[in-house]
């Protein structure tokens, strides 16, 4: 191992990529130094996965060279990449949920060798980097900060001296957060690189101590985060200003209460699944709600229960608008007044193989007169679709392009168009800008802002702390299938949030039961 | 390592020209098959695709032979597109027919009845709705497959066809064949067109086309089952009712074979037989994927393979080829046609094998 820290770990020259259709890597250039953290950032899209792949073996090249310490290589897959030394912490997890934490690293290793040996190694590492872990704990009891550390500990036991996050904090708690900063600074000081990839600038310049930037397939630049302000790294990001959402003067208060959940609850037959408890809430004409939480804590039991997907036991734990509506299916919700954003964008929100027209029918067809007597009315539903592209500047050629054709962005900025155009009375987002380049994420945020100002009940369900912090007028927690009581966003600050994140509720003191 | 590749535009033309160029892959493979089997290759596909139409009366049993398919072919379709798998058309065809029978059988119309062959029809299209009411009420009940409910009911059907007919209902004059008794005359569909046995079925199946095209392509509901078809949970996030649409296309697809076998009985054929269709039920899921599931092309691909049972029973009688040369014609069809629409929505690559 040559312990000369003046040359590079791992140097990359010239690296292109092309899939069919798109040129994913152009030229890109990228030299990582022996105990540094290095940032790689850019939007969705920019390249950042493409490269991260071909440096661990997932892809290879088209042309360009690889120096590892100096030396020439090609890494021809996965396996041969973690023979060099690189390790990678994937954003989504690859474990098996009824195998222990041992067995499940177990089977990530090239060469486990005995379990009792390697048992005691897990311990060992656990140790080292304060990572708190019981390795014969069954996987689906863990927290997902948890799970994550299972998959570090996988990654150390290679002993790479290149390790690869791949957004590591989208799941984790601001506390959790801290903590992995804490182990990946350790990490960084025994002369291992850190590869990290995020578009949150906070964390970048909290914890990088060089940042390259990539647009289009390009790198664009490159700068010490500490010494960046947010605003400019966005922008080299974005590749112009960013407009930062503005909101209107605060309306008049003691609207009307158009959503309130009485008790509602929920259960299931998956031994796994969580099951909704006693949640009350409630939301008023004009005002904007965030519900914040880590993945998993029940907000899907809470959006399928509000959107009609799932029936609720009883008609009057959901009222929209002074109606009970519990009993009521998603068609029936919407005639209520209820817009409703779902998490999945191609799949649930749009259907990928139609046409922008027919996507605008999908969920508009009550409002605009699309459908009469039975019949679709397709002009109609091509005039919203361009009304819709023309509003909310989605970038495509036209309403007859299928949806699966759209970046994630423009797809978002058109389902949530779609949404906004029908004049909800209340409107349901889930993760509304949830890897949406911040471009398209300022314009969504401003819409969503504009239609709460027009007079709309928005409630938003997002792990984004930042984005509930900019939208919300109150913002409650989930965890465990429960919710805390809403606080003002005001009289809060993200730690205070971050806690609840954790399962660390006040007593419930509030006004929501007082309305009912 | 050959590996497929998404294309990313597939080209509308191409995706057009496909199952033409599928015809004339499988003409050519024929001539081929044919030329190994020591027969003059022209004069078999001749015997195969020209002699069978090559008259009013031929064009009329092509015609007549399609019509059971399309019948058959435009109810599975609509399914199809909302991703319920009715296998079992065949079965229900059976139960139309012996509906129809039943009533034709029974009610032993005096002469200048006109209205037992509008009952009959109506009776054909319960008994096959009755049929596939079984395997809606099965998978929205108890989440079973239709896929296999529809099929075991096939065999129920034809099993129950055969008692009938060996028993209760067998033509007391028959000399024990088992068969029913012929109907009376205003039991029988009459001849459309002087000179072929064509009835009025024919029309019933385009106007039938039509109205598949219309539902599919211009009504909410329509929209709706290819929703449901492509993207399960948008339609659940839409709102869409999918027992409702399940219901929907069991019984339609139930109705439209049934009205297809009592078109059968109370046509050509004037009694209940055990051989009221030769598979036409489940010939007509191949029919509907040549048609790639749309009604127009449906309306083509039924023709194409009515002319294939023709050719095979005239290339039979005029130059002994086997009988099983239809399956194979029909097996070399649906095979190329798939290819080459793999072909048009995918390019094949030579990939390096990693190491």
């Amino acid at each position: 191992m040559p312990p000369d820290a003046s040359v590079p770990r791992l140097a990359l020259t010239g690296i292109s990529k092309s899939f069919p259709g798109c040129r994913a890597n152009d030229g890109v250039g990228l030299t990582l130094m022996p105990g540094e953290i290095h940032a790689l950032l850019g939007e969705n899209g920019a390249g950042k996965s493409t490269l991260v792949k071909i440096i661990y073996g997932v892809l290879q090249a088209d042309s360009g060279q690889m120096a590892w310490d100096g030396r020439p290589v090609s890494i021809a897959s996965p396996a041969a990449a973690r023979r060099l030394g690189i390790g990678m912490v994937f954003q989504h997890f690859s474990l098996f949920d009824s195998l222990s934490v041992a067995e499940n690293i177990a089977l990530g290793l090239d060469r486990p060798g005995p379990m009792k040996a390697l048992v005691r190694r897990i311990a060992a590492v656990s140790a080292r980097y304060g990572l708190a872990l019981d390795p014969d704990r069954p996987v689906h009891s863990l927290s997902v900060g948890e799970r994550q550390r299972v998959e570090i500990v996988r990654c150390l036991l290679g002993e790479p001296r290149l390790l690869i996050m791949d957004e590591p904090t989208s799941v984790l708690t601001p506390q959790e957060v801290d903590g992995l900063f804490a182990v990946l600074r350790q990490l960084a000081a025994e002369g291992r690189t850190i590869l990290y990839i995020s578009h949150k600038l906070d964390e970048i310049r909290a914890l990088c101590g060089r940042a390259t930037v990539m647009r289009a397939g390009r790198v664009v630049g490159s700068c010490d985060p500490a010494a960046t302000t947010s605003r400019a790294m966005a922008e080299m990001m974005i590749g112009t200003g960013l407009a930062v959402p503005r909101r209107g003067p605060q309306s008049a208060p003691a609207r009307d209460t158009v959503l309130e959940l009485h008790h509602l609850f929920t259960t299931s037959d998956d031994p796994f699944a969580v099951t909704l408890a006693d949640v009350a809430l409630s939301v008023r004409a004009g005002e904007i709600v965030g519900i914040a939480g880590v993945a998993g804590n029940g907000q899907a039991e809470l959006l399928s229960a509000l959107s009609g997907e799932a029936r609720s036991p009883d008609p009057g734990m959901i009222v929209i608008g002074g109606v009970a509506a519990g009993h009521l299916g998603p068609r029936a919700r919407r005639s209520l007044g209820l817009a409703f954003v779902p998490e999945e964008r191609l799949g649930r929100g749009a259907v990928p193989e139609m046409s922008l027209a027919d996507n605008a029918l999908l969920s508009g067809y009550g409002s605009g007169g699309m459908v009469r007597r039975g019949l679709v009315r397709f002009g109609r539903a091509r005039r919203y679709a361009e009304r819709v592209i023309q509003h909310f500047g989605v970038a495509t050629r036209g309403h007859a392009t299928p949806a699966r054709a759209l970046s994630g962005g423009n797809l978002q900025k058109f389902i949530i168009g779609r949404e906004i155009l029908q004049n909800p009375r209340l409107l349901i987002a889930a993760q509304p800008t949830w890897g949406v380049d911040a471009g398209a994420a300022a314009q969504i945020h401003q819409a969503l802002l504009d239609l709460a100002q027009g007079g709309t009940a928005l409630l938003i369900v997002s792990q984004d702390l930042d984005e509930l912090f900019t939208l919300s007028d109150r913002i409650a927690v989930m965890h465990g299938g429960r919710l805390s009581a809403t606080t003002p966003v005001d009289q809060t600050t993200v730690e205070q949030i971050g806690l609840r994140m954790g399962g660390i509720f006040e007593e419930r003191t509030e006004t929501d039961h007082a309305s009912s | 390592m050959l590996r497929l590749e998404a294309r990313p535009h597939p080209s509308t033309a191409a995706l057009l020209l496909a199952p033409l160029l599928a015809v004339l892959l499988t003409l050519l493979a024929g001539a081929l098959l044919f030329a190994l089997l020591g027969f003059a290759p022209a004069a078999a596909l001749k015997a195969f695709f020209i002699t069978p139409v090559n008259s009013l009366y031929g064009l009329g049993e092509l015609a007549m032979k399609a019509t059971p398919l399309l019948l058959c072919a435009i109810g599975l379709a609509v399914g199809f597109r909302a991703n319920i798998w009715n296998i079992g058309a065949e079965g229900q065809l059976l139960m139309g027919a012996i509906a129809g029978s039943g009533v034709a059988l029974f009610l032993r119309p005096a002469d200048g009845a006109p209205w037992v062959l509008p009952a009959m029809f109506l009776a054909g299209a319960l008994g096959g709705m009755a049929w596939a009411a079984v395997p809606a009420f099965l998978k929205l009940r108890f989440n079973a497959s239709e896929i296999l409910t529809s099929l075991m009911l096939t065999y129920v059907a034809r099993l129950f066809l055969r008692w009938l007919v060996g028993g209760p209902w067998r033509d007391p004059d028959g000399y024990n064949f088992p068969q029913s008794p012929m109907f009376a005359p205003d039991a029988v569909i009459p001849p459309l067109l002087h000179g072929t046995r064509l009835g009025f079925g024919a029309l019933l199946a385009l106007a039938v086309t039509l109205g598949g095209w219309f539902l599919l392509s211009r009504t909410f509901l329509g929209f709706q089952i290819r929703v449901i078809g492509l993207t399960s949970a948008a339609a659940g996030y839409a709102g869409f009712d999918r027992g409702r649409v399940t219901w929907l296309s069991l019984l339609l697809s139930g109705a439209l074979a049934g009205i297809a076998g009592l078109n059968e009985v109370a046509g050509p054929i004037g009694q209940l037989t055990p051989f009221v269709s030769p598979g036409y039920g489940f010939t007509a899921i191949i029919v509907a994927f040549l048609g790639r599931l749309h009604p127009i092309g449906i309306l083509f691909a039924s023709l194409l393979v009515a002319l294939s049972y023709l050719g095979g029973e005239s290339a039979q009688i005029s130059l002994g080829l086997p009988l099983a040369a239809t399956d194979v014609f029909q097996g070399m069809l649906l095979f190329f046609l798939l290819a080459s629409e793999v072909l048009v929505r995918y390019r094949p690559r030579l990939a390096r094998t990693r190491g």
